[in-house]
């Protein structure tokens, strides 16, 4: 960051006319309730919420150059702790979801913990060969999971039941968590995960702990998902293997490339995108699966810099370098 | 453990054999992660079914198993793959893709249902092993897991094609430059891989029936056993199948809810001290 001439004036780490965009994306997005039908609220909440797990996996697939496809069972076991805490054991709500968080972080510790060693293709097998152990779990252990038949139960709050409120609630934690993954990924700290993407070599011979780095990243990146995890338990009020299967972490991690891999926000375009398609298709016909995986190939083939990534190369900016985060 | 247990992890682990073994000579030669692999198993097994009950015969069911699927590979790698070829990661999630829509095609046809491969009048019934009384069609697994073993090390150990594999693994790029078609090579190896699949589904198909969900137990498996043998190697997919057949038998003996759990320990001990696997190697490229 070696930027020439007067510094731009920044407050909370972004610059006013950054402050300006965001407060504007920020009034239409609070706005948005008052002109949808309730499911479409429910649509949007859902966008916000997988906009989040996206940008979890953004944070090492995009910065750290590692796609996991384990997250989807870190956002599940979130899900399923906040439901079993709740319905099962009674909990409130303010206890069970922070519980679920931290054992969606437990749970990205020991992924990490294995495959921070990895990279490239063995990091993506092993994250979803342990996604899988996860979801045999959850399908097996039928006394506290429920097997296949899930676990069911009110976890939102009273005053959280109503559709336009939840959405708000979900919108403020949203933008409160976008903008701490935003601060991660931009500190001394993510631009260490950044140059081990570029050069893992580099990184050692300067003196950097790699794995360390690359822990910790794996971990935060859990947490988030974590986040995202509790978030649609409250949504849903119902947990099923489905939640923590493979399904779960690709939809994340095409959610993510279609919206650009590296780009952080693009979670958001990607979600919007995915969900939309989904809804859009699920009126035509029953073979949502099909098309996903449809989407998966056109999208690896024709446009694996996703959206975003694509608009940027059409439209180069400059002092942007191009950079094709997949394609290494 | 039981000598019935045994039996049962050793046949379990013939069969892993032969869906793994089709899985890391892909990855091997090809450096493809062919996450399609556990759904051509599945689509293997139904189609297996498909002849065997109309043919009446389970010879025809695994021929036309094997080559049905080996069709379906040669589609997926010169329809699709060819692509994306040289990109790690792309390729992947490209097969992962395939095996969405393969799955759900799979659904529409044969339904939610799960099915039994007939076995053959001569494999049914069983016999005395080891002082206990064990059904014949799992012996006929485990001979026959062995056989493609012996079949795959001799291919692989004394043929020119087997050279070429091994050459290719180790650096495809010299292979090509010695005059070799290695395009040609690679596509070979992965319709034998596919097609191992195939076997694979028309194997299991007769003892663990086929479901929906089947592709994936199978697919994971898979991928404990290329983790813990190491890329590309047949001796590593040997004992990696028999540590998971045996393992995932005596989780299931001992803490039937959590046996995938089991697979888990000594995948988690072993890449904490060997991350290329037993056997395994790093790129030369």
């Amino acid at each position: 960051m070696t930027d020439a001439g007067p510094q731009p004036i920044k407050i909370a780490g972004m610059t006013s006319r950054a402050i300006v965009v965001v407060v504007i994306v920020l009034a239409i997005a609070a706005a948005l309730p008052l002109v949808l039908s309730n499911y479409q609220i429910g649509l949007a909440t859902e966008m916000l919420i997988f906009g989040v797990l996206a940008m979890s996996i953004d944070i090492l697939a995009g910065f750290a150059g590692r796609t996991s496809l384990g997250h989807g069972a870190i956002f599940g076991v979130s899900g399923y702790v906040v439901v079993y805490a709740s319905a099962q054991v009674g909990l409130s709500p303010a206890a069970a979801i922070p519980l679920g968080i931290i054992a969606a972080t437990l749970v990205a510790i020991i992924f990490a913990l294995l495959a921070v060693r990895t990279s490239g293709v063995y990091f993506l097998l092993l994250t979803l060969a342990l996604g899988m152990i996860v979801w045999g779990i959850c399908l097996r252990w039928t006394q506290v999971t429920g097997g296949e038949n899930g676990l069911r139960g009110d976890v939102r709050p009273a005053f959280l039941v109503g559709h336009r409120g939840f959405y708000w609630a979900v919108l403020v934690a949203t933008a409160l968590v976008s903008y701490a993954m935003w601060r991660f990924v931009r500190s001394p700290f993510g631009l260490t995960l950044l140059g081990i993407r570029d050069s893992e070599s580099r990184m050692k011979s300067l003196g950097y702990n790699v794995p360390l780095h690359l822990f910790v990243g794996f971990a935060v990146s859990g947490f988030f998902a974590g986040i995202a995890g509790a978030l649609y338990a409250m949504f849903n009020n119902f947990v099923s293997p489905s939640t923590v299967a493979l399904g779960q972490s690709v939809e994340g991690v095409l959610m993510m490339i279609a919206g650009g891999v590296g780009t952080l926000f693009g979670g958001f375009v990607g979600a919007a995108a995915i969900i939309t398609l989904e809804n859009v298709v699920s009126a035509y016909t029953e073979r949502w699966q099909t098309v996903l995986g449809l989407t998966f190939i056109v999208i690896m083939i024709f446009a694996p810099d996703g959206i975003i990534g694509t608009l940027r190369a059409i439209l180069p900016r400059s002092g942007r370098t191009k950079d094709r985060y997949i394609g290494n | 453990m039981s000598a019935f247990q045994l039996l049962n992890g050793l046949t379990y682990a013939a069969l892993l054999f032969v869906v793994a073994s089709g899985f890391t000579l892909i990855f091997g030669l090809l450096r493809i992660v062919n996450l399609a692999h556990g759904a051509l198993y599945l689509l293997g097994g139904y189609i297996g079914f498909a002849v065997a009950t109309r043919t009446g015969s389970f010879a025809l069911g695994g021929l036309g198993a094997m080559a049905a699927i080996a069709a379906v590979g040669f589609v997926l790698d010169q329809g699709l793959l060819r692509f994306v070829r040289g990109n790690e990661l792309r390729q992947v999630l490209l097969t992962l893709g395939f095996a969405f829509v393969l799955d759900d095609m799979a659904l529409v046809i044969w339904g939610g249902d799960s099915f039994t491969v007939p076995i053959p009048q001569m494999l049914k019934g069983g016999m005395r092993v080891f002082g206990v009384f064990y059904p014949t069609y799992r012996l006929f697994v485990l001979a026959t897991g062995i056989a493609v073993f012996a079949g795959l090390w001799l291919l692989l150990n004394h043929t020119r094609l087997g050279a070429l594999i091994r050459a290719g693994v180790d650096d495809a790029e010299m292979v090509e430059a010695s005059g070799v078609n290695i395009r040609r090579v690679f596509l070979v190896t992965f319709l034998l891989g596919s097609a191992l699949a195939g076997l694979g589904g028309l194997m299991g198909g007769a003892f663990l029936s086929l479901y929906p969900s089947a592709d994936a137990e199978i697919l994971v498996f898979s991928l404990a056993i290329v983790i813990i043998g190491g890329r590309g190697s047949l001796v590593g997919v040997g004992v990696g199948s028999l540590l998971v057949g045996l393992l995932n038998t005596l989780g299931q003996v001992m803490f039937p809810e959590l046996a995938y759990f089991v697979i888990f320990g000594p995948m988690a001990l072993l890449l904490a001290f060997r991350p290329l696997g037993l056997f395994g190697r790093a790129a030369t490229s």
